[in-house]
């Protein structure tokens, strides 16, 4: 599903160069629960930015369902983006003022599927992520917890290869951050495949498979047999 | 996304911060009205020229003394004496002459008019009874200026109403009276019906005199002959100026001593003064507008700022450059488009008014209402194509990460 072989990412700025990703290859495998770690600085974030085609690599190739997406241009990477990628991001990224169903209706928007359909599936899916009574509540009226299930359900709209959530519960407190992992094992029991960025051990520990990043390389990279599965 | 849906959204995105839509609007409002008003008031002062022009009979011809171009110095016009009532008479009668239907010299200065209490300063013209029929004037009381009058070198006049008013106050008949012209005393015999018009194109303020008495007190005449129908003007002016070079014993057209005007000479210069005008204040207009259009691309670009970590953010869900592009242009259409259809209304509006308070036609053209929404529609893709492509271009990483 992923293959990622020989990426290396060096980011220039006026004469200095700054490696940020040095020759790293894994495989990840459809159905996989993996937590790639990593301290501030270890590379974890572009890895996460060229696995979700928000940026190319600047050398080696990143091949996902068989696609090599490492040389696209903007508009051919937004369109992997949309079908591909399911973003769960750390600040929940939610428009503003607008009602949690049409948030989760946007990929969809982008992706040409009319309106009824869109706003159908936006419905099941807040409804499954447990915001059935919440559709038309706004981001500000919703709490942290809510909020990242409405983002969430975003990501599942167009049924993504990937999901690629970046530090899911860094905004949220511990309760709640319980109950978002909760839903992230139980997509990955119906078979969605994650990969997740976090620097908590933690949260790290829900993973089945933990990947270690330091300096722009891999570190360690193995099964995590003791998978703390949150109880529901 | 369909069309409908991006307008819908734009909208509700723009009603989210009134104060400053309106203020972007008002801009785009300044300037198309300005542009409409400015225009229709122009196009209305133009017909108004023409329309009292054209009063005087579209199918004349005026014939004056003094060369059309003699050098540097030139008698003024009806100055000199190259014209005679035989050159007239030969007009009228010469077998030469087919298209032209009727003569009528006249002759005409300015002086004082007095009636002993009351005096004014008018257009004495002196004219033969034909100029009642070319010129199309008919009389409120008393008789016109007949042939025996002319014959005679009666002291007659024939008073135009705003004479009438200066003289005797509004309303008054002063058949019978007499005034003084240049010391003389004419009897007035009648009044005429008021034609209109303002300025040197008054031709309610006139006194009407034969044309003889008017050779006695003063020099020169003019003529205005009448052609048939308005389709053989150009026959007609050829065919009195060269039977007036004949006469005057003159080869080449270019010694002319008389200079022939139609209507239509008259007319153009003077939709050409009007015309030049209306250009220059609707530049100025214009100008309001393109600084109206500045005011939109400068709260388009604020805007992008802003709502730089939700394009980051579309452009992560799979917004495509052409989206986003499309996203913004059609807010800033929006904007421009209402300014313009609210600056239209102003326009007119103002235009309306304008004209009700100096007396013009009020005129709307279907053309500045096309051009009006035209440009604010074009204006609203000039000044918000840079920054919708400013974010079209974000990068969507550096976008989230922007706080």
């Amino acid at each position: 599903m992923i293959q990622v072989s020989h990426v290396s990412k060096i980011y220039k700025n006026d004469s200095v160069e700054t490696v940020a990703l040095a020759d790293v290859s894994f495989e990840i495998k459809k159905g996989e629960f993996v937590a790639i770690m990593g301290p501030s600085g270890s590379g974890k974030s572009t890895l996460m930015h060229i696995l979700g085609a928000l940026d190319t690599p600047t050398s080696g190739t990143y091949i996902l369902d068989g696609e090599n997406i490492s040389k696209l241009k903007d508009d051919e990477l937004a369109d992997i983006r949309n079908r591909k990628i399911g973003f769960v991001f750390q600040a929940f990224n939610l428009l503003p003022r607008t009602p949690a169903l049409k948030n989760v209706a946007l990929p969809m928007v982008y992706a040409g599927v009319p309106k009824e359909e869109r706003l159908t599936k936006a419905q099941k899916l807040l409804e499954m992520v447990g915001l059935g009574d919440r559709l038309n509540h706004t981001p500000s009226q919703l709490s942290g917890g809510q909020q990242q299930r409405v983002a969430i359900a975003r990501s599942l709209a167009m049924n993504p290869s990937i999901l690629l959530p970046d530090e899911p519960t860094g905004n949220i407190a511990t309760v709640q951050a319980e109950e978002i992992m909760a839903i992230f094992q139980k997509l990955n029991d119906e078979g969605h495949t994650i990969v997740m960025i976090t620097h908590e051990p933690n949260i790290a520990e829900h993973a089945k498979r933990v990947i270690h990043l330091r300096d722009g390389k891999i570190v360690n990279d193995g099964n995590n047999h003791k998978q703390r599965r949150v109880k529901r | 996304m369909d069309f409908t849906e991006t307008i819908i959204e734009a909208i509700s995105t723009l009603t989210l911060n009134k104060l400053r839509t309106g203020l972007a609007t008002l801009g785009i409002v300044i300037g198309i009205g300005s542009v409409i008003a400015l225009v229709s008031l122009g196009q209305a002062a133009q017909k108004a020229v023409a329309s009292q022009i054209q009063s005087l009979g579209s199918n004349l011809l005026t014939v004056s003394p003094g060369a059309q171009s003699a050098g540097f110095v030139r008698g003024a016009a009806g100055g000199s004496t190259t014209l005679t009532f035989e050159d007239a008479k030969a007009l009228k009668d010469s077998p030469q002459v087919a298209t032209v239907k009727n003569v009528s010299p006249e002759f005409s200065r300015r002086t004082q008019v007095t009636t002993g209490r009351k005096n004014t300063n008018t257009q004495i013209l002196g004219i033969i009874p034909s100029y009642a029929e070319v010129r199309k004037i008919s009389l409120t009381a008393g008789v016109f200026i007949g042939d025996k009058d002319v014959q005679s070198m009666g002291k007659v006049a024939v008073l135009g109403p705003q004479v009438v008013n200066d003289l005797f106050g509004e309303g008054a008949n002063p058949v019978g009276q007499s005034v003084r012209i240049n010391s003389q005393s004419f009897r007035i015999i009648g009044v005429t019906v008021s034609k209109g018009g303002t300025g040197f194109l008054n031709q309610d303020d006139i006194v009407f005199v034969p044309l003889t008495t008017a050779q006695k007190l003063l020099f020169g005449a003019d003529y205005v002959t009448e052609a048939q129908n308005e389709n053989v003007m150009t026959q007609a002016q050829d065919e009195v100026g060269y039977l007036l070079l004949a006469r005057h014993k003159l080869r080449d057209p270019s010694q002319a001593d008389f200079t022939i005007f139609s209507q239509n000479d008259i007319l153009g210069a003077a939709s050409q003064v009007t015309g030049t005008f209306t250009a220059l204040l609707s530049g100025i207009a214009a100008i309001s507008l393109l600084v109206g259009g500045i005011g939109i691309m400068n709260i388009m670009l604020v805007t992008v700022t802003e709502r730089t970590r939700e394009i980051g953010l579309r452009k992560a869900l799979g917004a495509k450059k052409k989206v986003v592009i499309t996203q913004f242009l059609i807010e800033s259409i929006i904007l421009t488009f209402a300014g313009g259809v609210i600056g239209m209304a102003v326009g007119i509006a103002a235009s309306f008014i304008i004209a009700s308070f100096i007396n013009l036609p009020f005129t709307l053209s279907a053309q500045s209402v096309l051009l009006a929404i035209g440009v604010s529609g074009a204006i609203g893709v000039i000044f918000g194509w840079y920054p919708a492509r400013k974010a079209a271009n974000l990068q969507p990483i550096e976008a989230l990460r922007y706080e």
